[in-house]
């Protein structure tokens, strides 16, 4: 599955995207096409769409789930015998998991946070396989690390105020 | 410090790209931060690192290289904090992929990480894994991974579950280290768990058949119970979606359900209750609920006959089918693409539905649907469905046009139950969508016209009827045109008339007007124009009425800027004007195309063209067929540029005859094909002969007589020039053209007796330069030499500004001519020549000497050879 996300913008097209990396995004690779590229030339395809069309789109031999949140689209490429209902699940899935987190998620908050976005995801899928179904679990995950994070971060200015202190 | 990493924060950054107007101004920002994250690179500064990493992550996701960033991840990880460390990870799956050699220096710190005391960077360590791992990581990492699937923290077994789906798909062989605790991994109460389990042995049936075995021997009944379970489960907040308790969970058992009861009837009566139960109880009114039958159904389908479940799911199906919800549709169709296989007349009954669907204004359903007509229709059906999608292919989308026209195609040859009925439907196609048409379709229509011997004349006035109505379609004209060409005398004739054809009346001149309507359309393409060309040429035996008007027309093309229209107008015009005698033997009919042969190659059981004629002996005796008749794409495809004319042997004799009387034309054609000039003229000229030789060698060989009249004159008052350039040209010139030659005997001999011939000697050779030195004297002058000098370049480089310059012993007066080029090609590509004329005023007593001066520049050095010749032939 490769993931990706992005939006319509005015002049850019694309302005963001998420991917996750496995089998088709290797072979995606061996075509040598820029991971940039690639968004470029779905978007191209997706946003052509019009509203009440299906989800889904065949693209260079994939199949292409879609989903659109006001001006964001997520997109998911998957393997010829995979559930395409079930991925559309997934992507609300992630979406309610953003919304969540974020509080009413947005274009900017992905936008400003991509790494962010990107932790949520690893907490979801892995190697392309879906990783956990339970909204809160993914929710307590990342906030516990999340916290760790903090901690550290206020070890270290504690650390570098005490220092700063002592050589005053 | 360094004074731009201090500044710019990540959040800064992307306001800086997002405020940028043009792809320029955002080139510029990311240099600057570029810039700036390499100085901190060089400068090794830790406190700012995993912020230069995201902020290379940016970069890199707005599709800048990001290379020189790849070491800083591998520092990040190695660090001991897990923030560095998420940000580390992070990075390594989005800068690396597994072909880079950075990875190997991972391994170390992913070895580390695995077994570290915080269960966080274990996680972060099996993600990464997981999602890069190359196949040496998978085995060294492999045992790692197998003892965290019994961590006691659940999310760290789940990581590891799917980590090693990439692990087994990477290395095979190690499917059964990992069978055992995957199936400890089904009795799992954690939803997460146990979802991630039941993907690990799905990956592993799919990689190992023993894998299977066991599972479907061990766990089959588990597994049903486990989803009887959760199919009955109560109301359960956190795994809620729409009504439905956990329906990821729920299609992820079906789907190993589906593989381990594929095949084995055991196993597929075992979960026969469940899949009824969950086939009539889950509610459709959701998506979440449609996966799930979709999912099922897919089951059903697949596992060992059940009458009554199928039933079941081909109603499930007709349910999808007639759903406002495009998803729904679009997916229904999908599966029973999947289901025609086992229950064909099941899907037949949704004959209906699924036309509707290719008439959608969704592209994607179109083109599902199509794909499911095209497997729905047989030899029983085919006439209804093909009427349906001909009248649907007037009005769909112009991108559409080409896929349906594909497959419309496709059925009409593959079902067609006869020939009339083929003729018609491809000519509505022809007419509706021809420019769609693939090259293939329209000569396999050729091929089947010019077998049905008895509908000629009806196909000629059908196409004539559809070519007066519209233009607009190529093919329909390229089609058309050769149609009027061969069988021009059955249209104006009415000969063959059926007797549901309305008769109509075409005069001869009626014809030739079709035709230069189609060689003067602007549409029309080289293609069209040459077919068109030789449609007239031929008629201009049909009609001999029209034969003035014909030449005419082709004459007229003597002024054509394309270089193949040129030629053949000329050479067509030639053979009007001078061979009424086997006109008529040149332009009959073609013979029947072989059916089997376009079939043959059709499945790639015979060569190309381009292989039969390379593997053909050129040496053929005259008038002995070639073996294997050549494929109609040849003859077919006057652009030729591509595929060389299959060489025969009665090309052999046309070729001689020809190749003489129009040296000016096969001059031309040389200079664009070098190695067959002569070949080529001839038989593309009459590529219509060539295409069954064993048919029309008695009239090539009738023209090579005759021609054999013409040879000897023609070939003395203006073969001489051309002859030598043939020679050289035609490695492939055959016995006739040997004997031919035989005759020029004398004249060789003229040329010798010009004067004693000197051997060429090399003159001067340098390890960059060789000169060699070509004597020659005009006869009842001894004491001149002519001397033509070619230089040779041995370096791999260009030599400019090329001089040579010689000097004399006094008794000797030398004139040099310019030379032919001052720039002298590498590697001996080429050579410059230059004309000396040497005049010996002591011939006889001293021979010749000469200084050299080569002066030249290469790689803007000047360079400077001399030497001094001694080896000149004595007596010159």
């Amino acid at each position: 599955m490769v993931f990706s996300l992005f939006s319509e913008g005015e002049n850019k097209v694309l302005c963001w995207c998420f991917f996750y990396v496995t089998l088709a995004f290797i072979i995606l690779m061996l075509y040598e096409m820029h991971f940039e590229k690639v968004i470029r030339e779905l978007g191209g395809v997706i946003l052509s769409r019009g509203p009440k069309l299906c989800n889904f789109v065949d693209w260079r031999g994939f199949k292409v789930v879609y989903k659109r949140y006001a001006s964001l689209y997520f997109c998911m490429c998957i393997d010829q015998d995979d559930n395409e209902l079930e991925v559309l699940e997934i992507i609300h899935h992630f979406v309610e998991i953003l919304d969540r987190y974020f509080g009413s998620v947005c274009e900017l908050d992905l936008i400003f946070n991509f790494h962010k976005a990107y932790y949520i995801l690893d907490e979801l899928l892995l190697a392309g396989e879906l990783q956990e179904t339970s909204k809160k679990t993914v929710a307590r995950l990342i906030a516990a690390q999340d916290s760790l994070v903090e901690t550290a971060k206020e070890q270290a200015s504690s650390i570098s105020n005490i220092i700063a202190q002592a050589t005053k | 410090m360094n004074p731009f990493s201090s500044g710019n924060r990540l959040r800064d950054m992307i306001r800086a790209i997002r405020a940028c107007k043009t792809a320029a101004e955002e080139r510029a920002v990311v240099r600057k931060e570029c810039a700036a994250i390499r100085a901190a690179i060089n400068e090794n500064d830790q406190g700012y690192r995993h912020r230069n990493l995201a902020k290379l992550m940016f970069i890199h996701m707005l599709g800048y290289p990001t290379h020189f960033g790849q070491m800083e991840c591998l520092k990040l990880i190695a660090s001991a904090g897990f923030p560095e460390k998420r940000i580390g990870y992070l990075g390594l799956m989005l800068l690396l992929d597994e072909r880079q050699e950075v990875l190997m220096l991972v391994t170390n710190s992913l070895k580390q990480d695995l077994n570290h005391s915080n269960q966080y960077i274990v996680g972060l360590a099996l993600c990464a894994l997981g999602n890069i791992s190359s196949a040496e990581m998978a085995r060294d990492l492999a045992p790692d991974v197998e003892r965290l699937l019994q961590f006691r923290d659940p999310n760290i077994r789940k990581k590891a579950a799917l980590c090693s789906i990439r692990i087994i798909k990477k290395v095979p062989d190690l499917v059964e280290n990992f069978m055992y605790p995957a199936a400890s991994l089904l009795k799992e109460k954690h939803h997460g768990v146990l979802v991630t389990g039941v993907q690990l042995c799905t990956g592993l049936c799919k990689v190992s058949s023993e894998a299977l075995e066991y599972f479907r021997e061990n766990c089959t009944e588990g597994l049903v119970k486990t989803l009887r379970d959760i199919a009955n489960s109560p109301y359960s907040p956190e795994y809620d979606v729409a009504g439905i308790t956990d329906p990821f969970l729920h299609i992820r058992l079906l789907m190993l359900l589906r593989l381990l009861g594929q095949g084995d009837a055991d196993a597929s009566d075992c979960m026969t209750d469940i899949l009824a139960q969950v086939a009539s109880r889950t509610e459709s009114n959701k998506n979440a609920g449609n996966a799930i039958l979709y999912e099922c159904v897919q089951t059903i389908m697949s596992i060992e006959d059940n009458g009554g479940l199928r039933v079941l799911a081909i109603n499930i199906l007709g349910r999808f089918l007639s759903n406002r919800d495009n998803n729904i549709r679009y997916v229904g169709l999908n599966m029973l693409m999947k289901a025609i296989v086992v229950e064909a007349k099941a899907v037949q009954r949704h004959r209906a539905t699924i036309l509707e669907c290719v008439k959608d204004s969704d592209a994607s359903i179109q083109k599902r649907a199509l794909e499911l007509v095209y497997l729905l229709v047989n030899e029983s059906n085919v006439k209804p469905f093909t009427k349906e999608l001909i009248e649907y292919l007037e009005v769909s989308d112009q991108e559409f046009k080409g896929d349906i026209t594909a497959k419309i195609c496709s059925l009409v040859e593959k079902f067609s139950p006869e020939k009339i009925w083929y003729i018609d439907q491809m000519l509505k196609v022809l007419s509706e969508a021809g420019n769609f048409v693939k090259d293939e379709v329209w000569h396999a229509l050729i091929v089947v016209i010019s077998n049905a011997s008895d509908l000629h004349g009806y196909t000629v006035r059908a196409l004539y009827r559809a070519f007066q109505a519209s233009t607009e379609q190529e093919s329909l004209v390229r089609v058309a045109v050769w149609c009027i060409g061969e069988y021009g005398d059955m249209l104006v004739n009415n000969v063959g008339m059926l007797d549901i054809e309305e008769p109509i009346t075409v005069t001869e001149s009626d014809a030739v007007d079709a035709i230069e309507v189609a060689i003067k359309h602007h549409r029309s393409d080289l293609t069209t124009k040459a077919m068109a060309l030789i449609a007239l040429f031929k008629l201009s035996s049909r009609f001999p009425a029209c034969s003035e008007r014909i030449k005419d027309i082709i004459f007229q093309n003597k002024q054509s800027l394309l270089l193949e229209l040129q030629q053949r107008s000329i050479e067509f015009n030639c053979i009007l004007q001078k061979y009424h005698n086997i006109r008529s033997a040149l332009l009959e009919r073609m013979p029947i195309l072989d059916e089997t042969t376009l079939r043959g190659r059709k499945d790639g059981s015979l060569p190309t063209a381009v292989s039969t004629s390379t593997i053909i002996p050129c040496d053929l005796p005259n008038g002995v067929a070639e073996p294997a008749a050549a494929p109609i794409g040849d003859l077919l495809d006057l652009s030729l540029d591509d595929v060389p004319p299959p060489i025969s042997s009665c090309g052999d004799i046309l070729q001689d005859l020809l190749a003489i009387d129009l040296s000016p034309a096969s001059a031309l054609s040389g200079t664009s094909h070098p190695p067959k000039a002569g070949t080529d003229v001839l038989l593309d000229l009459l590529s219509i002969g060539t295409l069954v030789p064993a048919e029309t060698s008695p009239s090539a060989l009738d023209i090579s007589s005759s021609g054999q009249d013409n040879k000897a004159p023609l070939a003395n008052s203006n073969g001489l020039a051309s002859l030598p350039l043939l020679i050289a040209d035609s490695p492939a010139s055959s016995a006739g053209m040997m004997d031919l030659l035989d005759a020029f005997d004398p004249i060789t001999q003229k040329l010798e007796e010009n004067g004693p011939a000197y051997p060429s000697i090399v003159a001067y050779e340098s390890r960059s330069l060789r000169m060699t030195f070509n004597f020659s004297k005009q006869p009842g002058n001894p004491r001149t030499t002519f001397i033509l000098a070619t230089f040779t370049n041995l370096s791999p480089n260009v030599y400019n500004d090329f001089l040579f310059q010689a000097a004399v012993p006094k008794f000797l007066q030398l004139h040099l001519d310019p030379a032919s080029s001052s720039t002298l090609p590498a590697s001996g590509d080429g050579s410059i020549t230059q004309n000396l004329k040497v005049n010996n005023t002591q011939h006889g007593k001293k021979s010749l000497a000469m200084r050299i001066r080569i002066a030249y520049k290469t790689n803007n050095d000047d360079i400077l050879e001399e030497g001094k010749i001694n080896n000149f032939p004595r007596d010159l």
